[in-house]
């Protein structure tokens, strides 16, 4: 019985939760890992059987795999090059007064539809030119909306690590649409 | 005064934390001389909203799944911690 569960889960929610992770990690491989630990987890929990609505129950699971996959990469990123530099590469984006390197442009925003759909796709394309670690905690605040507090806890970085690395991921996103989405 | 390299890190953690009161005066006076700082401020709000719209728009993406490879693998893996008695 459990296992005609999972075959019925699998076909009716586990594209759903394919995409869910995929819109939060921005890698295939790792949202199937997740989808499958997810399933992995769902069946053996005790309340398996009981789930009157499988697909929430589902996604909570989801959500805390991927914080875990999150947290394991950003961490790497933590130790590996944020400490040493944390001005530095802001000197592509400033001068040496702190002034606009490239002054910001207006943007006009996209109004109709197929607009809004050409601006999605150059973000997309700016989201995968950032290092995928800085992605994935740009994404962990602004689409998951995690507190803050928890992301540093989660992660076991300083609030100033975090803010540092934020603004580190939304200059880059910035810059990177102007240039494409103006510039097209 | 602050610079814009200031201005412009202190526009991102607003975002993140409130803001201390001199830091939101310091700001607020650097918004009112500076456009390109004031523009930025704007990109920031827009690039918060279309990252949710994006997030949305590939979870809502019907056409994207989940390859069959995957579910066939997943659908194994179930099979066999079901068969398999606890260790």
């Amino acid at each position: 019985m459990k296992t005609n569960n999972t075959h019925d889960w699998l076909n009716q929610h586990g594209d759903y939760l394919y995409r869910f992770a995929l819109a939060r990690l921005r890698d295939p491989h790792l949202a199937e890992d997740v989808v499958q630990e997810t399933f992995l987890a769902a069946i053996k929990s005790p309340n398996f059987a009981e789930q009157s609505a499988p697909r929430t129950w589902l996604t909570g699971i989801l959500k805390h795999k991927i914080i875990d996959v999150m947290r394991k990469n950003v961490r790497e990123v933590v130790v590996s090059d944020l400490m040493s530099d944390e001005d530095a590469n802001m000197d592509e984006f400033f001068d040496e007064k702190g002034h606009w390197a490239d002054k910001p442009q207006k943007w006009d925003m996209p109004e109709d539809a197929l607009e809004q759909k050409q601006f999605l796709g150059v973000l997309q394309t700016c989201m995968e030119k950032l290092p995928t670690k800085l992605a994935q905690l740009f994404l962990m605040r602004d689409v998951h909306e995690t507190d803050n507090e928890e992301i540093c806890k989660e992660l076991n970085i300083s609030a100033t690590n975090a803010w540092v690395m934020l603004y580190r991921a939304r200059m880059g996103l910035r810059k990177c649409l102007e240039i494409n989405w103006l510039g097209a | 005064m602050l610079s814009c390299k200031q201005a412009s890190q202190i526009i991102s953690q607003s975002l993140d934390r409130p803001l201390a009161m001199r830091e939101r005066f310091a700001l607020n006076l650097h918004l009112f001389i500076c456009k390109y700082c004031k523009r930025f401020s704007q990109h920031m709000q827009c690039l918060r909203v279309a990252i949710k719209q994006m997030t949305n728009s590939i979870e809502n993406d019907n056409t994207i799944e989940m390859p069959l490879e995957a579910k066939k693998r997943i659908a194994n893996l179930a099979e066999a911690n079901r068969t398999q008695p606890k260790t």
